[in-house]
């Protein structure tokens, strides 16, 4: 085999692809064949890095050299400057915010130096579509020792040592769960993965399928051995095309190997799975509901007990795991329980895959200790907010989850005091705003999704979180009367404790903790018909910074319908019931003391 | 033929007869630095990577490959640094493919310095 005096990996996760990764391979490609360097530099294909907000990406080992936001003029500049005279192209390295320094190596970059990867160890490293570059990263010893050094019921324990509760939103320990599915006695077994990723915003899943898939099928094979299942299936929504796609010659390559088949690893052992494809309606990703997907009926959830590690798929047991469970799993067995679970804190072990949106310089992904706080997540690795905003608030765990104000910016991450705070893990989507976003709105977006997404099979969930919906929209228009906060309290509790399916029993979060901690908002709405944030439009109205105002008087005379109240010498003031809230004050206004609030 | 893996054992085997594979990606390898600034191509340093390049891959070595640029030491040019991680860098001047061949053999596979061509050494 010939050694390469370089690799040049192209992240090709889709976040890369869709700002133009293939086409600066092929630029690539056709350099090194040009300069006649093919023989010298190989060029690989990777899963997402993180970082998309910088894609195209490309990284030049050995040096690890970060190049980011590429163009295919780029190319030629690289090969000539970089490959063949060694000197690093300056203009084409990260630029952190707030500063002048450009940075050579990956690791060096502060949102990847806080980061602890573990169910992201491979993703952008190895080629997801070679199952050697898996193996000589140690893939697939895991399944190795379990199967010809453990019993299942060993396997088990040591997944309870370990301390791995479910990335998929609940938070459940794994170790446990899989203890229910292998005590039920049965003829026939499944493990499911589930990659239905129904939270907005949030693609840590398709990441590791894209970037590292034979981490999830050696996770489940293992799962598979640990509980007695001899068949598995992956649930992926049909969306995720590359993922499937790769997913797919993962399990080709593995089946090749004899990872997956018959007598697997020389064992005995027999596992085989295969690929669902899911067509993306959000409750599908609730576990009964999926495998009324999977059996071809709709999905839609039903009462549980029966727990699927009772009555499953097609009435067998069956055991349910989130992807990003499951690429956890090789690990735990590598590198050890005790490992494991001296990482993160008392009761929630390991790392949390994160995907920071919003309001934030760093967006993508970062996988992060469990326990950091939300300010290292948001300053450290996230960069802080854009343009010098203030922050405002941050909402935890997507449509389930809740908002934490900015003093619980010091809280530590973690499954118990998320749900403390009234937020919550979920999936790890982390959307951060700023003083310009309005609380309200945000719940009536987030109620928004919800209330599209109820299957309609309860009458709390279907018809509650319609009024919820109602009263939040009537809010935002301006129209909120006395008594709707405490009529979003009553309905927002009874449909957490009546509804039958976990997305009823987290609907009415984001309203709930907005109300908690940002209730004031909700009253300058419905009481003052003014939004603080200046977000709402119905509501938008304009106010004179009284400190800033010079007493010019010269926002009066262009005020189109004369709003505002002034002479010189005196403040003036904008009379909200009059403004129109054109915005000519605010473009005329030479003291910037005009402003939405 | 067969692609099937038959024990751990097997597995732990490919493993490490595919190492090459990721190598230039790992950071904890023996590490060669040559001199590519315009004095050092016109003296010969491209033979002499791609001749280090051949060698490294007879020997079946794990060893990263990386250039610099000039270093204010033309008149000694080539030139080629070796890195052993925890053990310092070792500079070695008018390096021939000849030289070369032999920095392969016995530094970098064995552990033994070249003598006659060090120019510089600088401890960690
Ligand atoms: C409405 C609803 C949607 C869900 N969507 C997902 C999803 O997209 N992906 C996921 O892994 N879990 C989802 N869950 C959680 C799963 O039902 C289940 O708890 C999880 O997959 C179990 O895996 P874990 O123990 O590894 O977290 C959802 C739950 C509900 C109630
Ligand atoms: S809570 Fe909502 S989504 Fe769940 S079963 Fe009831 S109606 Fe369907
Ligand atoms: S926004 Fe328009 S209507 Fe309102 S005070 Fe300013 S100029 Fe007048
Ligand atoms: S897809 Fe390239 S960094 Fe995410
Ligand atoms: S403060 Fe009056 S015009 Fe700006």
């Amino acid at each position: 085999m010939e050694l390469y005096r370089g690799h040049i990996l192209i992240c090709s996760g889709t976040g890369c692809i869709s700002s133009g990764a293939n086409s600066i391979k092929a630029a690539f490609e056709k350099q090194l064949a040009e300069k006649d360097l093919s023989g010298e530099f190989k060029l690989i294909e990777t899963g997402c890095h993180g970082f998309c907000e910088m894609g195209p990406i490309a990284i030049v080992y050995p040096e690890g050299t970060f190049y980011c936001r590429l163009e295919n003029e780029d190319v030629e500049t690289i090969v000539e400057e970089h490959l063949i005279k060694g000197r690093l192209v300056k203009e084409k390295l990260y630029n952190p915010p707030h500063s002048e320094d450009k940075i050579p190596s990956y690791k060096e970059i502060d949102f990847y130096k806080k980061q602890h990867r573990i169910a992201l160890r491979n993703c952008g490293y190895v080629n997801p579509e070679d199952i050697d570059e898996y193996i000589v990263k140690g893939g697939y010893e895991a399944l190795g020792k379990v199967l010809s050094e453990m019993s299942p019921s060993q396997a088990i324990e040591e997944m309870k040592k370990s301390g791995l509760r479910g990335r998929g939103g609940g938070g459940f320990p794994t170790g446990l769960k899989w203890e229910f599915a292998s005590k039920t006695e049965s003829d026939k077994k499944y493990m499911i993965c589930n990659a239905d990723e129904g939270d907005p915003g949030a693609f840590m899943d398709r990441s590791i399928l894209e970037g590292d898939p034979h981490s999830i099928i050696e996770g489940m094979v293992i799962g598979g051995y640990a509980t007695g299942a001899d068949e598995g299936y992956v649930y992926i929504r049909a969306e995720y095309p590359l993922a499937i796609n790769r997913l797919k010659t993962a399990l080709a390559q593995a089946k090749e190997y004899g990872m997956l088949g018959e007598n697997i690893l020389g064992t005995g052992f027999n596992f085989e799975l295969h690929i669902k494809e899911g067509a993306g309606a959000f409750v599908c990703g609730e576990e009964t509901a999926l495998m009324h997907s999977i059996e071809g009926k709709r999905g839609m959830p039903r009462p549980r007990p029966p727990f699927p590690a009772v009555k499953g798929l097609w009435g067998k047991p069956s055991n349910i795991n989130n992807v990003e469970t499951f690429a956890n799993v090789p690990v735990i067995f590598e590198k050890g329980a005790d490992w494991f679970a001296s990482l993160g804190t008392e009761k929630s072990k390991g790392t949390k895959v994160f995907a920071l949106t919003g309001k934030i310089n760093n967006t993508g992904l970062a996988e992060v200790p469990m326990g950091i706080s939300v300010r290292e997540i948001i300053y450290d690795i996230g960069g802080g907010i854009t343009n010098d905003k203030k922050f405002k608030a941050v909402q935890i765990g997507g449509p389930s989850g809740g908002c934490l104000p900015e003093d619980l910016i010091d809280l530590p991450v973690d499954y118990d005091s998320l749900i403390e705070a009234g937020a919550m893990m979920g999936s790890g989507g982390l959307v951060v705003m700023d003083e310009e976003t309005c609380m309200v709105d945000l719940a009536r977006f987030f109620l928004n999704f919800t209330q599209d997404e109820s299957c309609g099979k309860c009458t709390p969930c279907r018809e509650g979180t319609k009024r919820m919906l109602e009263i939040l929209e009537r809010i935002v228009d301006g129209k909120g009367q006395d008594g709707d906060i405490e009529l979003l309290e009553e309905l927002g509790e009874t449909i957490k404790t009546t509804s039958l399916c976990g997305l009823g029993q987290t609907a009415p979060n984001p309203v709930l903790s907005t109300l908690k901690y940002f209730r004031d908002e909700y009253e300058a709405h419905i009481h003052d018909g003014r939004c603080p944030a200046g977000a709402c439009s119905a509501l938008a109205k304009y106010v004179i910074d009284q400190e800033k105002c010079k007493k010019c008087t010269l926002c009066t005379k262009v005020c189109p319908v004369s709003a505002i109240e002034g002479k010189p010498k005196e403040v003036h003031k904008i009379d909200p019931n009059v403004c129109t809230a054109c915005g000519v004050c605010v473009d005329t206004c030479k003291f910037d003391a005009i402003k939405k609030g | 033929m067969s692609k099937k893996i038959k024990s751990l054992e097997d597995l732990r085997k490919l493993r490490q007869e595919k190492e090459k594979l990721t190598s230039p990606r790992e950071g904890d390898n023996i590490q060669v630095i040559i001199g590519m600034g315009t004095c050092g191509i016109a003296a010969g340093a491209r033979d002499v990577m791609l001749t280090l390049l051949d060698e490294i891959n007879r020997h079946n070595l794990k060893v990263n490959v990386t250039q610099t640029g000039c270093i204010g030491m033309c008149e000694k040019e080539p030139l080629l640094d070796v890195v052993v991680p925890g053990e310092g860098r070792i500079t070695y001047g008018k390096v021939t493919q000849d030289v070369v061949k032999q920095i392969v053999s016995q530094h970098l596979a064995n552990g033994q310095i070249v003598k006659q061509n060090v120019v510089g050494k600088i401890e960690e």
